[in-house]
């Protein structure tokens, strides 16, 4: 087997937050003139007072880590599980506790889209500052300045400030910038989360070939479906260490079943006295689950307690794709609300029969007051889940077939009519339940 | 290939190295301040010229005439901005460069350059105003038919010090802000208070022999009788105690200021 020179070596790499309070903060000027001005035995006294107050945490700790060249790898875990804090002790945004890291080769950053950024100036002027605060020369940027522009789709709106661009163009516009820097090693945090579809797929394009050209790549993203593409190799964090390494798949998917399976989701919000104790996944059968068939009816449980009487609360539900919404169960709509929620109980939403390809989702929740302005509980994911199964069953044939976890996931029940005079079914429903998901049956005229 | 050794606890050896890496940045970065300064006001760049007429004014009526300091002979005004010349420049220097790094907080979170160059920016943003103000003082001693002695080919040394004061009291300033909030309070009352502990609106020369030494132990002291100097001309003008001082000054400051700002540096991003 090649062996390939080795990138990146990180050893014992950890990194310690001091939590201090708030008061702490915005008085410590007055604590250090005090402390230098009271007798030694009282400014002790008061330097391990504040010590008591201070919750230290680590952020990362023990994490060891070689990386070859050319390898691409995804950094998966929930939020807080170390991932953006590896990203910035890797380029050099901050400094380790303990242990080290061993680079070779120029490291190229993208930890947020638009840094650097001046509203105020205009989008040519713009691409020079940012380009050169990501550490291009003034030669590199004017020879890639076309190739800026011609990524981001703006030509027409270079002389303008940014500060009138649409979102989308400013992102636009900054991804381009960023995506022309060239370096051996390229370090990008989740900034594929902004800019519509389209674009977010440009990117993630841009990135592939970046790859392709035999440099390293290290990528941290929510977006699974976009680690398992771009990467072959994937490291999942948690609560700051190193929990698994290996092949992309195999990682991915084990971590899918954790976040899954874990009763993770609680919420509570104490102005309004309710608690969310669970929000659960079921399938038709009534087994608790976060893998779904195409075609299974998925069944949400809620499970709250309400010490305060809430009344009319009005509840959302969404299911996410990798590329956004596809469905959505929402009381502001439908109107149909409960008149109060009080003490303990649950709140089932079971959608039929889910029309979805084999791809990642997300269930969001949102709950709102009867007067609908007010939040009692703020938009966010819920639980996770993927649909699995073999479109071969569900009557898909054909060379490209393997494309469906790119495609748009929602597929309602369609039929073709052909010029030969044959119409084809085609639905997302359980074998099992309906036969074979697609027919073709011969029309007699 | 590039190497880089990241380890806890160790300062960096490569800094010098990062730091002409991104020599670029100083210029980028005190363009970008200059083309947003200006942006959607209606004088514009006129700002950098009416603000030290202004003060110019007020100082040669209340100290000129209302005070009748002695002005050794030459007209009041171009006395008082000769001083003002480089006062203005350290004054909006370091309230500039104080604010740079916390205004700038976005740019330290999320991306990796040495954190001295956007002090030093600021630095030289307000250099550029210096220099416009310059050109005024050439035409009022246009407008005085006033023609300067030999001594002004020392001038630059005299604006390198200048320089090196602020940037070092910038340095201090931008990286006990970052921790400090304080002082966005205290830097406005440096520079007012600083205005009249220096020798801005009159000379070095009327204060008391006595203290004279005592109100060396500022810079500008040095600095400002040093452009009278090399502008106006005339022994009267230098003392060289404060001169003397003024250099070791500046030396401790931006000697100082670099330590203090290095041994920060790196905790920055948690920080702010």
């Amino acid at each position: 087997m090649f062996d390939a020179p080795v990138a990146i070596t990180i050893e014992n790499l950890g990194k310690q937050y001091t939590l201090g309070h708030q008061r702490d903060r915005s008085d410590g000027m007055r604590h250090a003139i005090e402390g230098a001005i009271r007798a030694p035995i009282a400014w002790l006294r008061s330097r391990r007072q504040q010590k008591l107050q201070r919750a230290d945490f680590w952020a990362l700790k023990d994490v060891s880590l070689e990386i070859k060249r050319g390898e691409v790898v995804g950094i998966i875990g929930r939020n807080g599980a170390g991932k953006s804090t590896l990203l910035k002790l890797l380029s050099r945004i901050t400094v380790p506790t303990q242990g080290r890291i061993r680079i070779d080769g120029r490291v190229g950053c993208l930890l947020e889209v638009g840094t650097g950024f001046h509203m105020e100036l205009t989008g040519r002027e713009n691409i020079f500052l940012n380009g050169a605060i990501l550490g291009m020369s003034h030669s590199e940027i004017v020879r890639k300045f076309d190739e800026i522009v011609a990524f981001s789709e703006i030509e027409e709106f270079l002389d303008t400030p940014v500060k009138r661009y649409s979102t989308g163009m400013f992102v636009r516009l900054a991804f381009a910038v960023a995506a022309h820097l060239d370096p051996e090693i390229l370090i990008v945090d989740e900034v594929l989360a902004v800019g519509d579809a389209a674009f977010q797929k440009k990117c993630l394009g841009k990135m592939g070939s970046f790859a392709q050209t035999g440099r390293t790549v290290l990528f941290v993203s929510h977006n699974l479906d976009a680690v398992r593409n771009l990467c072959r190799r994937a490291v999942w964090l948690k609560r700051g260490r190193l929990h698994q390494d290996g092949e992309v798949a195999e990682i991915v998917e084990a971590y899918v079943e954790n976040i899954s399976s874990e009763r993770a989701f609680s919420y509570t919000n104490a102005d309004y006295g309710l608690v969310i104790q669970s929000v659960v996944l079921k399938n038709g059968r009534g087994e608790q689950t976060s893998q779904f068939f195409p075609g299974d009816n998925l069944v949400v449980e809620i499970s709250y307690h309400a010490e305060k009487r809430i009344e009319k609360p009005i509840l959302a539900l969404g299911v996410l794709g990798v590329n956004g919404p596809c469905f959505t169960s929402n009381m502001l709509l439908d109107g149909h609300r409960p008149n109060r929620l009080e003490g303990s109980g649950q709140i089932t939403c079971t959608f039929k029969s889910i029309p979805l390809l084999p791809q990642n989702y997300t269930l969001k929740l949102i709950v709102r007051t009867a007067n609908v302005k007010d939040l009692i509980i703020p938009y966010q994911d819920v639980a996770y889940f993927s649909v699995v199964g073999d479109l071969a069953e569900y009557g898909y044939k054909g060379d490209f077939v393997t494309y469906a976890q790119h495609s748009t996931p929602v597929v309602v029940p369609y039929e073709w009519r052909l010029p030969d005079g044959c119409t084809v079914a085609v639905a997302l429903t359980r074998p099992e339940a309906a036969g074979v998901g697609s027919r073709r049956v011969r029309d007699h005229l | 290939m590039t190497q880089l050794l990241i380890e806890a606890g160790r300062t960096e050896h490569q800094y010098w190295r990062d730091l002409w890496r991104y020599r670029e940045l100083f210029y980028f970065l005190s363009w970008r301040d200059l083309l947003v300064r200006y942006k959607q006001t209606v004088v514009g760049v006129g700002w950098s010229v009416i603000r030290p007429l202004l003060t110019m004014l007020v100082l040669t009526v209340v100290f000129g005439k209302l005070g009748r300091m002695p002005s050794g002979g030459h007209p009041y005004a171009l006395m008082v901005f000769c001083g003002m010349l480089p006062w203005q420049f350290f004054s909006t220097a370091i309230s500039e460069s104080g604010n740079s790094l916390v205004s700038n907080s976005n740019l330290i979170s999320k991306v990796y350059f040495p954190r001295i160059v956007i002090t030093a920016s600021s630095v030289i943003t307000s250099f550029v105003d210096f220099l416009i103000s310059a050109v005024f003082l050439v035409a009022l001693m246009f407008w005085y038919r006033y023609v300067p002695p030999l001594n002004v080919s020392l001038l630059p040394f005299f604006v390198l010090l200048v320089f090196g004061a602020s940037l070092g009291v910038g340095l201090w300033i931008s990286a006990l802000m970052v921790e400090y909030r304080d002082f966005r309070f205290i830097v406005p009352f440096i520079v007012q208070f600083g205005l009249y502990i220096s020798p801005v609106g009159f000379q070095s020369g009327v204060v008391p022999a006595r203290y004279r030494l005592l109100f060396s132990l500022n810079p500008m002291v040095g600095i400002i009788d040093g452009f009278r100097w090399c502008i106006l001309g005339g022994p009267s003008n230098i003392y060289w105690p404060a001169f003397a001082l003024a250099v070791i000054d500046v030396f401790v400051l931006v000697a100082s200021g670099i330590w203090y700002f290095r041994k920060t540096e790196q905790t920055f991003a948690d920080v702010i």
